[in-house]
């Protein structure tokens, strides 16, 4: 598989009145072909500015993409692409699903239109029984009507016909998903699309994310808090914390081998069903640093039960693990103390 | 926990007038007890009415049918003094920290409006005291008093709202969706802090939250609802354990857990509802999950299933256990 997408050091900042906000401070991950990853954080971890860079939607000012940043789509770096480059990336090629469906979604369109939209704005072709004529509105509009039945919208025909607010949460986000999809992007961007629908309407879009992913083999990148939203989709995994990737890897070494103290309390923070203990819940005391004066050393020492005194003075560098399994974490090194640590420390080789 | 009930709901009814001809059924026929020191969690999708329940139980709306009793006396029918004291033995902590707290007032004015109110403290030197002792209760100090709300982070706010609730020493806490606002990590320090608090002060929580995990880490006994009316109830280890009706099966399917080799497991025997919760205005008569039930049967759409006690207190409302 090839590369589809390389982010190489992004840092992302916004300018406001309290000073600069480091909200990405060096991030670095890339996507394959056909591949859906995670992006897991708290909120304000830069999760959310991190996927709007990629798609080219940081508003300058107040926020500023740091020199020294690359976005590679295959290849070509998208923070140098043109206006016109941008746009056909930016729809085309690549596209997003946002959180909140209802605010996304255009309030003084049908839903069938903004559709159509999309198509007419980046096709300029469609296969109709098999032969390529030319797009018409029309014919976009028979299109849009597909994509809806497609998202397992009942009744497309009427619907395309409605307006988002005549939609129910659920209906939205299929909506959305159904204009994302419209020009068979190669990458999407899917930002908690789930967070806000109830947990049976959250399977039966993450069940739709996940067969069209397959069905059309685009690359997802899906971001979301919520580690159990991802266990069954996602192959690999970054753990993002304060602007940082703390820790990177499989779905399996991230569930089951977790290297870094953050990973390990935020999968001991969630209630599970399957397990009768009903003992304390383990907590990650305390709140996330601020980002307009970032800790000097480790992000998560503040909270971090093993902290040392390292950790507050230097940041800690990526340890390998093999197989792509990366945590940057100081209790790694080889002078750490093994004791008493949530995890093995040693070096992993299958 | 003992068997003193504290509250005791009997077929409440709470309806919404919507337009002509039109009446939302939020709240249709519902009986629960709540016992002193017990945690009963009230579970449901979006609109299935829980908010509203709970809202009902403390007299915040006001009731269409039925009966609330608090240690026997009925809520809604409450006067003077008599309310008074309910209002201070019955809190309620909000679903959104953002919205519940005002941003004109001080955190200190914020947490000492019920102790004022209800004159609990004798002098500025006591207001303070307690003003600082709740603070430090819920995890906050000194300095945070003179601040606005602001300036606090949601987890903070909730704390806040907690701290607010507690200052009138409370009985019995309608908890609204308290953490669905909050972070992962932030949610294990809110539901550590409400269990301790609990067993220090031998609080009564009703746990409204859509989050079926949550629930049965804090819960004692859960209720599901389903449009309006209640289609199980029974203890927190016997619903996870022996969930009876098909909605409770479906919702506890589709609840991710944070391990892909379970949930590959899963994916075999996962029961996938199709569709959304239908419209709670003018409901058809009969079972009212009965659309997107695989079960049903020509009954479910004539008669409405009556909760009934299968043993133990499991009580179900389906007619699939009623041969």
């Amino acid at each position: 598989m090839s590369k589809l997408l390389e982010v190489k050091n992004l840092r992302v900042s916004y300018h406001t009145y309290a000073g600069e906000v480091q909200s990405v401070r060096g991030v670095t991950f890339d996507v394959e072909e056909g591949e859906a990853i995670a992006i897991v954080g708290e909120s304000g971890c830069g999760k959310s500015v991190t996927a709007k860079s990629i798609m080219g939607l940081i508003k300058t000012p107040p926020g500023e993409i740091k020199a020294g940043s690359e976005i590679l789509y295959r290849g070509e770096n998208i923070l140098n692409y043109d206006k016109k480059q941008m746009s056909h990336y930016r729809g085309g090629e690549s596209a997003i699903i946002f959180q909140d469906a209802l605010a996304a979604l255009n309030p003084t369109m049908t839903v069938g239109k903004q559709i159509v939209e999309n198509l007419m704005m980046h096709r300029k072709t469609i296969m109709v029984d098999g032969k390529e004529v030319k797009l018409t509105k029309r014919l976009a509009m028979q299109e849009a009507v597909k994509m809806l039945k497609m998202v397992g919208i009942p009744n497309a025909e009427q619907r395309a016909k409605q307006y988002p607010h005549e939609y129910s949460g659920g209906m939205r986000q299929r909506a959305m998903i159904a204009i994302a999809f419209a020009c068979q992007p190669k990458l999407l961007i899917a930002d908690e699309p789930t967070t806000a629908l109830d947990v049976t309407i959250q399977a039966q879009i993450m069940d739709l994310i996940k067969d069209l992913q397959k069905q059309l083999n685009t690359s997802v990148i899906l971001i979301t808090h919520d580690l159990g939203v991802v266990a069954n989709v996602a192959k690999r995994i970054v753990v993002m914390y304060s602007g940082n990737i703390v820790e990177r890897g499989n779905a399996r070494d991230i569930f089951y081998h977790p290297k870094h103290p953050y990973t390990c309390a935020l999968l001991e923070a969630v209630p599970r069903l399957d397990l009768k203990n009903k003992q304390e819940l383990a907590s990650i005391e305390g709140t996330p640093p601020d980002l307009l004066a970032p800790p000097k050393g480790c992000p998560f020492s503040t909270r971090c039960k093993y902290c040392m005194e390292i950790c507050c003075e230097q940041a800690p560098a990526a340890t390998d693990f093999g197989d792509g399994h990366e945590a940057a974490c100081w209790l790694h090194h080889p002078l750490a103390p093994k004791d008493d640590v949530p995890f093995k420390t040693e070096v992993r080789h299958e | 926990m003992n068997n003193h009930v504290i509250l005791d709901v009997q077929n409440l009814k709470k309806y919404f007038q919507v337009g002509k001809n039109l009446t939302l059924k939020a709240v249709d026929d519902v009986s629960f007890q709540l016992h002193e020191g017990e945690t009963l969690g009230l579970v449901g999708e979006s609109g299935c009415g829980k908010t509203t329940c709970g809202r009902t139980c403390l007299g915040l709306y006001s009731r269409t049918d039925g009966k609330v009793l608090y240690k026997g006396q009925d809520v809604h029918l409450m006067k003077g003094a008599e309310k008074f004291a309910f209002k201070k033995e019955a809190q309620m902590i909000f679903q959104d920290p953002y919205a519940s707290l005002n941003p004109r007032m001080t955190v200190s004015d914020i947490v000492a409006e019920g102790i004022d109110i209800h004159k609990l403290a004798a002098n500025k030197k006591e207001r303070d005291e307690k003003i600082f002792h709740y603070l430090n209760l819920v995890g906050l100090n000194k300095e945070h008093a003179n601040r606005f709300v602001h300036e606090f982070s949601g987890g903070q706010r909730q704390r806040i709202g907690i701290a607010r609730a507690l200052a009138v020493e409370p009985k019995f806490m309608v908890l609204d969706e308290p953490i669905s606002a909050l972070d992962v990590s932030i949610q294990a320090q809110i539901v550590n802090l409400l269990i301790k608090l609990q067993k220090e002060m031998g609080l009564t929580y009703l746990f409204v939250a859509h989050d079926l995990s949550m629930v049965k880490h804090i819960s004692d006994r859960v209720a599901v609802m389903y449009l309006g009316s209640m289609v199980e109830i029974t203890t927190s280890e016997e619903l996870y354990e022996n969930p009876l009706h098909p909605y409770t099966k479906a919702l506890l399917s589709a609840i991710p857990i944070p391990d892909p080799d379970v949930e590959l497991q899963r994916e075999q025997t996962r029961i996938k509802l199709e569709g959304d919760v239908p419209s709670p205005i003018n409901p058809a008569p009969g079972c009212r999950f009965k659309g997107r039930c695989k079960y049903a049967k020509a009954i479910c759409s004539e008669q409405t299933p009556q909760l009934k006690d299968m043993g133990n207190g499991h009580c179900v409302a389906c007619h699939l256990y009623n041969q």
